[in-house]
């Protein structure tokens, strides 16, 4: 399969997972601020606090306007692109994907209208349960999502049929219940909540600035913080958890994000090149510092893991695989002989095939070094992910720090970082993204498929057209979102009848 | 189906009319919703998204990723062999 044409197909299909990727954590994490603004004007019956709700929900309504159906894009890309991953993951995908397209659907249709529709047409109680069935629904249909995802990082619960040569589904819950798709989850829900968070504490600073709307950005600012300080710890938890599925599902994803070429135990956490942490990666890979991590080259070469089970070296896989290919070619050519021959080495094949099943993406490559990813992409993208993520987290805590305190107006550099630390934000989630999905190449199924047999035989140039037509279409469409989103910020809240001070400063 | 529930499903279906009919900024944004819906379904998915294998019945589908699959097989026989025993 010619390079180019899987360079382009991954080029394209990563640039609209990272553009899909800038509207969804805002979507989990400024519906969560919403929805307790809200509930503050349910308890407090204060008008202060609906206005505020409206503002931000409005900012949610542009997000979740231009952000909406982008997903839609990458499963053009899958039909188009990636057929033949298609075809092998269909069976697997369908579930989640309809449960989440239906729960999406009337979530969203139903409760989203009620939020804004629904203002003095409802009852208070109706409304504000609508406003969190919002976010719910959001977070809800994000699982369902994941959890395709994390069946390509974790194949679970499916099994390989020769005959339709498709991944069939086994166990549904196996693959609901993916490890994988549970620690992702939390991950993805709480780096949306911290996502949201520093949005509004953000926004909030930039009217701070500006001197305008004092009451409603410090009382925005507060539940922001708040909700970016638990997302932010939440984060870190999960992400733990998300190491240690790393470590033991994806042990080459791992070696790559450290840089590792030889493991061990009490492996040391690399801070940046040359500067480590003694002990600290067995850890995070095995929470014991005398855990063993194997390397980029003692997964090439075979190990023992912390269970005592013999991992194959790569070459030993690649045989394997080329095993269940060999017997699946053999299989299709006498599937449809009646004679007595052929059915016995039908029955052989379809042995071999289920025995090596589980190598058979090995199959397809030519030298064991190419399951290796791109090491310095994955390395400092996990880096950018961590550093960016607690600089964020540190500065959320200034800020909610300095509303206790009550003097956040006068601490200007604080208001700055706030402000920046809205693109840093973004940054983070997005290097995240890159992390798990670099780290796992080749593999568009890990073990069982390679992004090499994954593509489809199309030309480079029809590639490259989607790609650029895609790309000038949605730069196009993310200006016009920013441009209407700083517009909705410039008019800021409807405060007049509320808060005086506003009008005061405006006198 | 109950004459009782045509009154709830008129009421359903006016909350909708009335909330689009009084919308303000809401309308710019559904502008762009159905811009972006036509350019996704009726010009991206028609014209350059079409699905690689549209038109094929389940069973060619399956010999297509098949010959596919075992075609880029790069199985070093000198090496490995092709035996499956």
């Amino acid at each position: 399969m010619d390079t180019a044409l899987i360079d382009w197909s991954r080029l394209q299909f990563a640039v609209t997972a990272c553009y899909h990727w800038l509207f969804v954590p805002l979507t989990l994490g400024l519906g969560l601020v919403m929805a307790i603004m809200e509930t503050m004007y349910y308890r407090k019956g204060d008008e202060f606090w609906k206005k505020t709700a409206q503002f931000w929900m409005k900012l949610f309504a542009i997000n979740f306007a231009v952000g909406v159906a982008t997903g839609l894009i990458l499963e053009f890309e899958f039909g188009t692109n990636w057929s033949n991953y298609s075809w092998l993951v269909g069976d697997i995908f369908g579930a989640p994907l309809a449960i989440e397209g239906i729960l999406a659907f009337f979530m969203e249709a139903t409760f989203f209208a009620v939020m804004f529709f629904g203002w003095n047409k409802v009852s208070k109680r109706f409304h504000l349960v609508s406003t969190w069935l919002t976010g719910i629904g959001a977070a809800i249909s994000a699982y369902w999502i994941l959890v395709a995802n994390a069946w390509m990082q974790n194949p679970v619960g499916t099994a390989f049929n020769p005959d339709t040569v498709r991944s069939e589904m086994v166990s549904f819950w196996a693959v609901a219940g993916n490890p994988i798709a549970v620690s992702k989850f939390f991950h993805a829900v709480f780096s949306g909540w911290m996502t949201g968070g520093v949005f509004t504490i953000g926004v909030s600073a930039w009217f701070l600035l500006r001197k305008r709307e004092t009451k409603f950005a410090k009382a925005s600012m507060a539940i922001g913080a708040l909700v970016g300080i638990v997302g932010g710890f939440a984060v870190i938890l999960s992400g733990d958890s998300s190491g240690i599925h790393a470590a033991k599902y994806q042990p080459m994803k791992f070696a790559a994000s450290e840089g590792l070429d030889d493991g061990g135990r009490k492996v040391a956490f690399s801070i940046i090149p040359g500067v480590e942490v003694p002990g600290v990666l067995s850890i995070l890979a095995t929470h014991d510092i005398n855990g063993f991590v194997p390397g980029i080259n003692d997964i090439l070469a075979g190990y023992t893991d912390n269970r005592g089970n013999d991992v194959l070296p790569v070459d030993a896989k690649m045989w394997r695989g080329q095993k269940a290919l060999t017997a699946l070619k053999i299989f299709r050519s006498v599937k449809d002989s009646p004679d007595s021959a052929s059915l016995a080495q039908k029955a052989l094949c379809e042995r071999v095939i289920k025995a090596n099943a589980q190598f058979m993406g090995y199959g397809h490559l030519k030298e064991p070094s190419e399951v290796i990813p791109n090491v310095p992409l994955t390395y400092w993208s996990f880096r950018t992910m961590v550093y960016t993520g607690f600089l964020v987290l540190l500065i959320l805590i200034l800020v909610q720090w300095f509303i206790y305190k009550d003097n956040i107006d006068n601490k200007k550099w604080l208001l700055i970082l706030a402000v920046i630390a809205i693109p840093l934000v973004y940054i983070c989630g997005q290097a995240g993204w890159i992390v798990s999905e670099v780290g796992r190449q080749p593999w568009a199924i890990q073990d069982i498929l390679p992004v090499g047999a994954a593509v489809s035989n199309l030309s480079v140039s029809a590639v490259q057209t989607t790609f650029f037509i895609f790309l000038a279409v949605f730069t196009l469409f993310l200006a016009i979102e920013i441009t209407i989103m700083l517009k909705a910020i410039g008019k800021g809240p409807k405060m007049e009848e509320s808060e005086s001070e506003h009008i005061n400063i405006e006198k | 189906m109950s004459l009782g529930v045509w009154p709830k499903i008129e009421s359903v279906f006016r909350f909708y009319v009335d909330g689009f009919k009084n919308m303000t900024w809401g309308k710019t944004l559904w502008i762009i919703i159905i811009v972006k819906l036509f350019i996704m379904f009726a010009i991206l998915r028609v014209f350059f998204f079409k699905p690689a294998m549209a038109g094929k019945t389940d069973e060619q589908k399956s010999e297509i990723v098949a010959k596919s699959l075992t075609s880029m097989n790069n199985t070093n026989t000198d090496k490995y062999g092709y035996s499956i025993n």
